[in-house]
């Protein structure tokens, strides 16, 4: 007579079997292994624009401003100016339709998510993934306390960093509209043909370019 | 907080190169390539002195490396344009090399936070997110699926960023030579992802560096299923270091921010994920201020290699105009090249095989008597697009895009036959 328990383990077995004679199928090439769900915590570090992927963690501007003096300071400016020539990350507002466009966090960067994905996988630089959840928040919350984009006390968090709306949110167009010049499927004039033929402009005269040495 | 405004480091206007140049003092008029000295001794009727010994024995070099006299062919970078070595770009010298190969040293380098150091045997792939099944590589797993072997171009979006508001630097590997070409040998993902399946509300890959930049990037799954490939090979040999290795992606015709160094996870989604690298970087401003999003593929493009500015002419007489092209939508169909700035144009050779979303090789034989030339190349490829003058591009897209310049570019040939870039207008 064959126990209840060993019936379960019979039926388990033979479901096991089954379903592994069923994954092989689907595996083509029986290449690779499963990845643990612990594997992938570690790994899966990309927080989309809707929130998804965030980690928990909260933090404001004020906590913000001294992770940042002491991790950020030293290339981006106490204020976000840039120091030599590392990157701006504040200003530049209006500017964009302009001569010289400022492209920075607060003037350009269309989702408060991408702050936090980028701050955390790749700041300070050389340094990668060495904030905290929690001092990448406050980073986050200095930057947008800073773009005039949230209120000096708000708590950046995980439950409203995909809610966060930037200045420059709707500044992009979708989708891409080229070729955009049309000239498709045209015979390209061969003789006697349009062209501007003055030299407005020569580089050599403008002697930025780098020489051989010796 | 401030609020001054700062011109775009990449795009630098004339005052601003004036500037630049100041501050770094040194630079000066683009030298040509000198000619090595003749000695006359090695000349017929005597013997020449490498006749007279023994020459170096086998195995001198187990890794073979070029001629002594060919140390100008390098990768050169543009020091001004960026903060740090790190995260920044050099140039491949296109000037120099023949057919469409490039040879895996020269390929030019763009890295955001410098070159991971990878042990083959610690590497790990991992496929995340809306799959089946979630799943992790060894290299030697990747390496045991179905091979590709393909041909292409890679290109920087940037490529010829410096030169939307004129011509700014007088060399064709600085103007041009954000590009290179070899081939790739790996798995398509297509193949890849049979092992893990793909849910149906996938719509979107992010692929992620394991380099300090992490970098990353989203593709639409149409394009991951079409052709796009995990290689660790690069004409026949490991990936370099600085080009990824182990392994990388490869998104054919498409720019080269996406094709991720040393890819350490995929992960499926149902929308982009809108990284740094596709939202602040590698979108393209307009004049309106608003900018273009997913600009991916890389429109049909060609360049005059020779006569260039590091290329001079030093004879009157025959020679042969050489130049590539290229289309991210296909294969080359033709090539015209003009030596009136526009007006004439003439059809190229086209040297085979033509192959899509790969460098292709033409040739122009042509009489020079010491006249001045305004030389200019355009490409047509296989969907019947014509690569645009510089003010098409400006019409449209204005001057502070930075990415996608696929314009005409004009070298100016002078009666002393050395050969500088320039803007016609």
């Amino acid at each position: 007579m064959l126990g209840w328990g060993r019936l379960l383990f019979f039926i388990t077995l033979v479901f096991t079997l089954l379903m592994s004679a069923v994954n092989a199928e689907e595996r083509q090439f029986n290449l690779g292994r499963l990845a643990s769900k612990e594997e992938i915590k570690g790994w899966d570090i990309d927080v989309r624009p809707d929130g998804v992927g965030a980690p928990p963690g909260i933090g404001n501007s004020f906590d913000g401003e001294e992770v940042y003096a002491e991790r950020c300071a030293g290339c981006h400016g106490d204020f976000g100016e840039g120091v030599d020539r590392w990157p701006e990350l504040i200003g530049g507002e209006d500017t964009l339709d302009g001569h010289d466009p400022l492209k920075t966090t607060s003037s350009y960067w269309p989702y408060a998510s991408t702050l936090y994905d980028y701050i955390y996988r790749a700041m300070p630089f050389g340094e990668a993934q060495s904030l905290t959840y929690d001092e990448t928040y406050q980073i986050v919350a200095y930057l947008l306390y800073m773009g005039d984009i949230i209120d000096e006390e708000f708590q950046v968090s995980d439950k409203n960093i995909g809610k966060i709306v930037m200045p420059n949110r709707d500044g992009f167009i979708l989708p891409d509209p080229r070729p955009d010049t049309g000239k498709i499927n045209i015979d390209p004039c061969m003789k006697d043909c349009e062209a501007y033929s003055n030299i407005i402009g020569r580089a050599r005269e403008l002697d930025v370019t780098p020489e051989d040495e010796g | 907080m401030t609020k001054k405004k700062v011109s775009s480091k990449y795009l630098i206007n004339r005052r601003q190169a004036i500037s630049a140049s100041l501050a770094f003092g040194t630079l000066g008029v683009s030298k040509s390539v000198s000619s090595a000295e003749v000695n006359q001794e090695n000349l017929p009727p005597n013997l020449p002195e490498w006749t007279t010994y023994l020459g170096d024995g086998v195995d001198v070099n187990p890794y073979g490396v070029p001629s002594e006299f060919e140390s100008h062919v390098v990768r050169r970078n543009v020091e001004w344009l960026t903060a740090t070595a790190e995260s920044s770009v050099n140039f491949t010298p296109i000037q120099d090399l023949e057919g469409f190969v490039t040879p895996n040293g020269l390929c030019f380098e763009r890295h955001h936070g410098g070159v991971a150091v990878i042990n083959p045997y610690d590497y790990r792939l991992m496929i995340n997110g809306l799959v089946e099944r979630e799943m992790i590589f060894t290299l030697e797993d990747l390496k045991r699926f179905p091979q590709t072997n393909r041909f292409y171009f890679l290109e920087c979006a940037a490529n010829g960023g410096m030169e939307w508001r004129g011509a700014q630097l007088n060399g064709c590997q600085f103007t041009f030579g954000m590009i290179h070409n070899v081939q790739y040998t790996g798995v398509t993902l297509a193949n890849l992802l049979k092992e893990t399946g793909i849910k149906p509300k996938a719509k979107w890959m992010l692929a992620e560096g394991g380099d300090s930049a992490g970098l990353t990037r989203s593709i639409p799954i149409e394009k991951v299923l079409d052709d796009c490939m995990i290689v660790w090979a690069m004409n026949g040999e490991a990936l370099r270091p600085e080009q990824g290795y182990p392994a990388r992606l490869v998104v054919p015709g498409w720019e080269g921010n996406m094709w991720v160094k040393w890819i350490r996870r995929i992960e499926f989604g149902d929308r982009p994920y809108l990284t740094r690298e596709e939202t602040s970087k590698y979108t393209d401003l307009l004049k309106d201020g608003q900018a273009r999003m997913f600009t991916w593929v890389m429109e049909a493009k060609s360049v005059i290699t020779s006569p260039s500015p590091e290329k001079p002419i030093n004879n009157k007489g025959l020679h042969q105009l050489r130049g590539l092209a290229w289309s991210g939508r296909g294969a080359i169909k033709r090539v015209d090249v003009s030596l009136d700035g526009g007006k004439n144009w003439i059809t190229a050779e086209i040297h085979g095989p033509v192959l899509k979303k790969c460098l292709t090789r033409f040739t122009l034989p042509f009489e020079w008597s010491g006249e001045e030339l305004l030389i200019q190349s355009r490409a047509i490829d296989e969907t019947g697009y014509v690569q645009p003058s510089i003010q098409e591009l400006q019409n449209v897209r204005g001057v502070n895009s930075i990415y996608h310049n696929n314009s005409i570019g004009t070298w100016l040939v002078n009666s002393n036959g050395t050969v500088d870039n320039v803007r016609l207008g």
